[in-house]
């Protein structure tokens, strides 16, 4: 991680995919350049944002105040603007111990490999770790999460293939509390939100967990991929409603997708987006930061 | 997402309602319309665009002109299109020789590894000793494990060549198929990036090393704007021969089967549609493009109202009011009766994802309130139901006790009547009764069905 900044990052990856934006798109004559705005919300709709939030964006754009900079620079100000209320570091209290994350999420968005993520990052920070293999489910799931405890130096708390995950987690957290363990995550199966009883599933764990300590889980997790489109909306506004999401990841930002329904969920859920991730390695997860994030979405010049 | 995709072709549908024929002008704002519905489930916007045009140019054309039912046809178009780009008859996995190859590609968590499970459940449906599986995945923590296990559950062989270079397994695996008199192999691989250039070349490797009889993309139905751009390099990389669309057992749209559909020019042949190693269902062009759009079965339901919405007693009611008279209660409890005859605004909204719930809120009718009022107007004389002026304070707690009801209901009953009454008139006035009448009760002119000619 050291080095290299989100937006470098980010930006790195984009510039593999599209062009930067290049031209500067100025305002004549007291309003906006049609062919101009019409640029940008192609580019805002070709990033995921998805329609209702482009329109909202652009004709915010179009009431703003003429000044000297660029259309896309005042784009990007504007999806930061959005995106800050939104941008809330996760906070790992010392006093929740032991601090317990719930990840959650459709199949296959990055859960278990942002666990894994989550785990190098916390144990460079000092913090002892205990994974909860929750996915009972998938095949050789369990195998996956032991491979990043291995990895990260994390002891894994697992049951055999097909066991109870309630029960997996609620051991998971009774062993954590014996040892003075600092920090659990627990891995849970991918579960599309439409899947009634697999998200009856998901509140009894964690209800189980609740009936360990009040406070947890102290942060509920929603990963969400990047390259998905208008669907993550449903995602989080569905995940939200069983769970209380506390916090959002975003995977897969290091393809050429833009990851811009965070935009439709920002207006819409207002659930802190706590990271990014932009790889496959342990060291590719990184703090959400609103204008970086902006400035790779709307593909402007940083300022 | 729902709601405003419905939301959009309630309007495409209620924009083009009570006008005689499709014009460039009127069609322009609805294809825009179109255009958003498209993009809200996940088309990518050039596809989209060249959808659009293509309608659009359909549409003008004489076909619809001499048309006397433009939203339906309208509508239709859409549909057709959709299912022409996304048709075709879809083969059936075919092998050359001997074993046949399928080679499975695409982004990272698509699916592929449970989709080459799936796969060899299907093929080997007949005998298990015919198909074998092998994983190239060298790269994600348990995923030759996950290969294995899946290959366990279904008692397929799976072949684990003792090799940590994709290329080697996958030459070794085919060695071992041939030898071993298998019909078919199914190869599995790492989740990679497009962008990627080592982990491309290596899948083009894979690719040269097995020479695939078939390439399945595999790529998820939730899938946005990008898939195109992967989906494109892909097919320049490997030749696909097939796309395969996981995850259809959610609630997403599923715009990139299009998309991928027009960028790469081949088929989707199968869709996943749970975890389970027999969730795999062949494709259905029709059922897709419904889906895409989001529509239900827009066309049948177009039809439902229109078999169900008496066009006579509208028309004579429009000519009753035209001629200066007030809606009767009568008039209005003929309206309530043929909402529900249409099997309630419940099975109206089921058929058609298209009324928006907002819509019917804001009518503020529900089937229950429906039945309540057509009591609370049974309840009342004659007299009052042709002249509501008459019911004073004590008619009103008379027609409430008739029907189990209360005053504030017969209040709520007759503003309601009142403000139809209002609006018809100055309808009648603006020339667009018609189309209020279609639209019902509460107003929301045009929302309900198509009623012009
Ligand atoms: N390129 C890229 N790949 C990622 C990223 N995060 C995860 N992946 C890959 O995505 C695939 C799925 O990741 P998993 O962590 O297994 O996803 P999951 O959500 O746990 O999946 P299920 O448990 O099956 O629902 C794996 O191949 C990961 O290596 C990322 O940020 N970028
Ligand atoms: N609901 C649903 N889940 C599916 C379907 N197909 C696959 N999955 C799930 O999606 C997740 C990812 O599937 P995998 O088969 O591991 O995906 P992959 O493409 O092999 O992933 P990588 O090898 O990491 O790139 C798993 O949780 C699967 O169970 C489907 O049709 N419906
Ligand atoms: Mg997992
Ligand atoms: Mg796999």
């Amino acid at each position: 991680m050291a080095g290299t900044s989100l937006i470098g990052r980010l930006r790195a990856s984009l510039a593999k995919g599209r062009d930067l934006l290049t031209g500067d798109i100025f305002r004549t004559g007291g309003s906006w350049d049609a062919a101009a705005l019409d640029e940008l919300e192609s580019r805002l709709l070709l990033a995921d944002v998805g329609v209702d939030a482009t329109e909202w964006l652009i004709e915010r754009l179009k009431r703003s105040r003429t000044d000297e900079r660029s259309a896309s620079a005042q784009l990007v100000d504007l999806v930061t603007e959005l995106l800050e209320t939104v941008e809330q570091p996760i906070d790992v209290r010392a006093d929740a111990k032991p601090f317990v994350v719930l990840v959650v999420g459709v199949n296959g968005t990055g859960k278990t490999t942002t666990i894994g993520k989550l785990a190098a990052r916390w144990s460079a920070a000092g913090h002892s770790l205990l994974l909860a293999a929750g996915d009972t489910y998938r095949a050789a799931a369990i195998e996956q999460l032991s491979a990043w405890g291995d990895r990260t130096g994390s002891i894994v708390a697992a049951q055999s293939s097909g066991a109870d995950p309630a029960a997996v987690v609620f051991d998971a957290l009774s062993t954590a509390a014996r040892r003075g363990t600092d920090i659990v995550i627990a891995d849970t199966a991918g579960r599309l939100h439409t899947a009634d009883n697999l998200m009856d599933e998901l509140k009894k764990i964690k209800r189980v967990i609740g009936r360990f300590d009040a406070a947890a889980p102290h942060e509920t997790l929603l990963v969400i991929d990047a390259s998905q489109g208008q669907n993550a909306l449903a995602q989080a506004a569905e995940f939200d409603r069983a769970l209380g999401v506390t916090g959002l990841v975003i995977t897969k930002l290091d393809g050429t997708a833009k990851g811009g329904i965070l935009l439709a969920i920002a207006r819409q859920q207002r659930i802190p987006v706590r990271f990014v991730a932009v790889g496959e390695s342990a060291d590719d997860l990184l703090s959400f930061e609103a204008r970086a994030f902006a400035q790779a979405l709307v593909g402007a010049e940083p300022a | 997402m729902f709601q405003s995709l419905s939301d959009r072709l309630t309007k495409v549908v209620g924009k083009l309602t009570g006008r005689g024929r499709i014009t460039e002008d009127n069609v322009r704002t609805t294809v825009r319309q179109i255009r958003m519905a498209l993009l809200e489930a996940d088309v990518a916007l050039p596809v989209a665009k060249a959808l659009v045009d293509r309608v659009l140019e359909r549409a003008l054309g004489e076909e619809v002109a001499a048309s006397l039912n433009p939203g339906q046809v309208f509508v239709k178009i859409v549909n057709d299109e959709l299912v022409t780009v996304l048709g075709g008859t879809v083969s059936p996995l075919a092998a050359r020789g001997r074993p046949g190859v399928v080679l499975l590609v695409g982004l990272q968590g698509a699916g592929k590894t449970t989709t080459a499970a799936k796969i060899a459940e299907l093929l080997g449906k007949r005998d298990r000793d015919r198909v074998c599986l092998v994983s190239t995945d060298i790269y994600r923590p348990a995923a030759r494990e996950q290969l294995a296990t899946l290959a366990e559950q279904l008692s397929v062989r799976c072949l684990v060549p003792d090799s940590d270079d994709p290329v080697a397994i996958a030459t070794e695996a085919l060695a071992t198929a041939r030898h071993e008199g298998f019909r078919w192999l199914i190869v599995d691989t790492a989740g990679r990036l497009h962008v990627d250039a080592e982990l491309m070349a290596e899948v083009a490797s894979i690719y040269s090393a097995v020479d695939p009889d078939e390439t399945l993309f595999v790529v998820d139905a939730m899938a946005g704007q990008d898939a195109v751009n992967s989906a494109r390099v892909f097919h320049d990389r490997l030749a696909l021969t097939g796309a395969v669309l996981t995850k259809a057992d959610g609630d997403a749209r599923g715009g990139v089967a299009l998309s991928v559909r027009e960028v790469t020019g081949v088929p989707i042949r199968l869709l996943g549609t749970g975890e389970r190693l027999d969730a795999l269902e062949p494709f259905v062009p029709e059922r897709m493009a419904s889906r895409i759009l989001g529509m239900g079965d827009v066309v049948g339901l177009v039809e439902t109202v229109e078999r169900a919405v008496d066009r006579d007693q509208a028309e004579r009611m429009a000519a009753k009011v035209k001629r200066g008279r007030a809606l009767s209660l009568e008039d209005f409890r003929t309206q309530l009766e043929q909402i529900q005859s249409m099997g309630g605004l419940a099975g109206l909204v089921d058929k058609l994802p298209g009324v928006p719930a907002g819509a019917l809120a804001q009518a503020n009718v529900d089937e229950r309130q429906i039945r309540h009022q057509i009591a609370l107007i049974d309840s009342m004389t004659p007299g009052e139901r042709r002249n509501p002026s008459v019911i004073d304070g004590s008619r009103k707690r008379r027609i409430a006790a008739g029907a189990g009801s209360s005053v504030q209901a017969v209040n709520r009953l007759l503003k309601q009547h009142k403000t139809l009454a209002k609006t018809m008139k100055r309808a009648a006035r603006a020339g667009g009764l018609e189309r209020l009448l279609a639209g019902g009760i509460g107003g929301a002119p045009g929302r309900r069905g198509r009623m012009g000619r």
